[in-house]
């Protein structure tokens, strides 16, 4: 076991893992190893997905659902069944209930224009919160614009926890959607879903759970949540960008029409009339990103090799180093929770005096990469009542060491900046 | 890094130029920097002569953009409008003296495109050939 394990004495042997990592291994500006703290952004890639694209490409290349010859149905086999490990991995009832998508955004604006359309109108409410991403909030607000329904936006605590009493007193109001985060792209927050689902269908509502930031850390089961929809994006966990999926429950998704119109997603069609194809095609019309989707499969088998639990604890091991003595370094100011509970290793900060993006400057200049800006949180920020954050997000790969260096590089912004 | 935040920099960025509201003024211009929110609103005080009698500048953001404000506005004043043509962004770039990641880039031109929008209701980002529907000061652009 490597120094750097040893010192973590964590669930996970991170050494070994790094050697899965090709990008980890190189230096940046003249020599300086490369620290990548920017994983709620996107994640770096294990060999065994880039092998598994490869693979598509050199071995058996061919459009799925549609050749009779063997390689395209090697192809098709391998798309179908990385649909197969999406849905063991989220604990779908059926396979056919996950449909492939580019990413959450696109999964959001799937259950926008088909369920929502089709359910939401004037005097409708839907209920969402400020801790969103912009991938859940835009499409909300939009719709709403558009037909003349109530977007009724949560707030938070001025830790970043979900004001329960004043999401007690939307339900109130009758919405017919609840639109909300498991996990804050922007504070690490967990918000308590399962509750949240219950509550929710208590008022008759049905819940779209935003879940870009949580399946890639935690174990999630949308038959424990017991949630209507769920989105999540692929490269936030291992996976090429162009992957990431919804759930939906079967009812819910035989009663939509579709999304997209095209090819692939039609049972019949004649001059006059098109009839659609079964779940869950009927949603993935024109050629889908199937080495992405399949890549999305290799992501999946290597975090299930690890262990979704042991990933989160790791995470939590090394939030538990930092947030401490983050909250203890003069000069800074760390948003979200101040505690470990309901929290994963997503910590957004500022430091006196210096702008995010001179941060992000000088950490750049010393090897590390973390996220400066408002994170796609706008409404979130304004809450907050900054423009802007230094955002550092851990995943499994990352020490206790590159702990180290996020403290350290701080030392040298405030040295720098003279504050 | 000690070189890229050089003292003059910081300097201009702790204690910026021609900073604040300008009573008076004849044109102003808002706009931020949708990726990190760097914000600048410019000032100008057009004199009958079109000369910039004064100008200021109000904003928030990394010290790249606040900096590039502060040096930019002093460099402005009692120029005609058309000399401030003259001033693209391999001026401002110069007049930062740094190397700029095109991700900074957008920071350090942020103050010359409000110059611009101020001046003469130019919309689009500094640098790129002035349209020529835009370019006429007579074009009353955001003037009050």
């Amino acid at each position: 076991m490597s120094a750097v394990a040893a010192k973590v004495a964590g669930p996970l042997d991170v050494a070994r893992i790094r050697a899965d990592f090709p990008v980890l291994a190189r230096t940046v500006h003249g020599g300086k190893r490369l620290v990548y703290l920017d994983n709620a952004a996107t994640s770096q890639k294990p060999q065994a997905v880039i092998d598994a694209m490869s693979a598509v490409y050199t071995e058996h290349n061919a459009n799925i659902h549609r050749g009779v010859y063997e390689f395209s149905e090697t192809t098709t086999a391998a798309f179908e069944g990385a649909r197969e490990k999406v849905a063991r991995f989220i604990n779908a009832p059926q396979t056919r209930e996950v449909i492939f998508c580019r990413n959450a955004t696109e999964g959001t604006n799937l259950v926008m224009n088909t369920w929502a359309r089709e359910h939401i109108g004037a005097g409708d409410r839907i209920v969402t919160s400020v801790l969103e991403h912009h991938s859940n909030f835009v499409p909300w607000q939009q719709l709403c614009q558009q037909v003349g329904a109530e977007l009724v936006v949560v707030d938070v605590d001025d830790d970043g926890r979900l004001r329960r009493d004043q999401f007690t007193a939307a339900l109130a109001r009758g919405p017919k959607l609840v639109a909300i985060t498991q996990t804050s792209n922007g504070l690490g927050v967990v918000n308590p879903v399962k509750e949240l689902a219950a509550e929710a269908h208590q008022a008759g509502a049905l819940i779209l759970v935003d879940a870009a930031q949580s399946v890639p850390h935690l174990p999630v089961d949308v038959q424990d949540l017991d949630c209507d929809f769920l989105v999540f994006s692929g490269h936030k966990m291992l996976a090429p960008p162009g992957s990431g999926a919804v759930w939906g429950r079967s009812r819910l998704l035989e009663a939509m029409r579709p999304f997209l119109y095209g090819g692939d997603m039609i049972a019949r069609v004649s001059v006059d009339l098109s009839t659609w194809n079964e779940l869950p095609w009927k949603f993935e019309a024109g050629t889908s990103a199937y080495v992405d989707a399949i890549g999305l499969g290799a992501a999946i088998d290597y975090l299930n090799a690890v262990g979704m639990e042991a990933v989160h604890a790791h995470e939590a091991l090394l939030t538990a180093y930092v947030l401490p003595k983050l909250l203890g370094t003069p000069g800074v100011t760390v948003y979200g929770p101040k505690t470990l509970e309901d929290r994963v290793g997503v910590i957004s900060f500022n430091i006196d005096g210096i702008h995010p993006h001179d941060v992000a400057t000088i950490f750049d200049s010393e090897g590390l990469c973390v996220r400066a800006g408002h994170h796609c949180n706008q409404p979130l920020m304004t809450r907050l009542g900054t423009a802007a954050t230094t955002r550092a997000s851990f995943y499994l790969y990352n020490t206790i060491e590159e702990c180290d260096a996020l403290l350290a590089a701080i030392k040298t912004a405030q040295k720098i900046f003279k504050v | 890094m000690d070189d890229f935040y050089r003292e003059f920099i910081l300097d201009h960025y702790k204690n910026p130029h021609n900073f604040g509201e300008l009573p008076g003024a004849t044109n102003e211009y808002h706009d931020t920097n949708p990726l990190c929110g760097d914000e600048i609103t410019m000032y100008l005080k057009i004199d009958a002569d079109d000369r910039v009698e004064d100008v200021r500048f109000l904003g928030k953001g990394c010290a790249i953009s606040q900096a590039s404000a502060s040096i930019l506005t002093d460099e402005v004043k009692g120029k005609t409008l058309d000399e401030l043509k003259a001033i693209d962004r391999d001026h401002v770039i110069a007049s930062l003296g740094i190397t700029l990641s095109p991700a900074r880039l957008k920071c350090a031109l942020l103050s010359l495109k409000t110059l611009k929008g101020s001046a003469w209701g130019l919309t689009e980002w500094p640098g790129e050939p002035p349209k020529a529907s835009a370019t006429g000061i007579s074009d009353p652009g955001s003037r009050k």
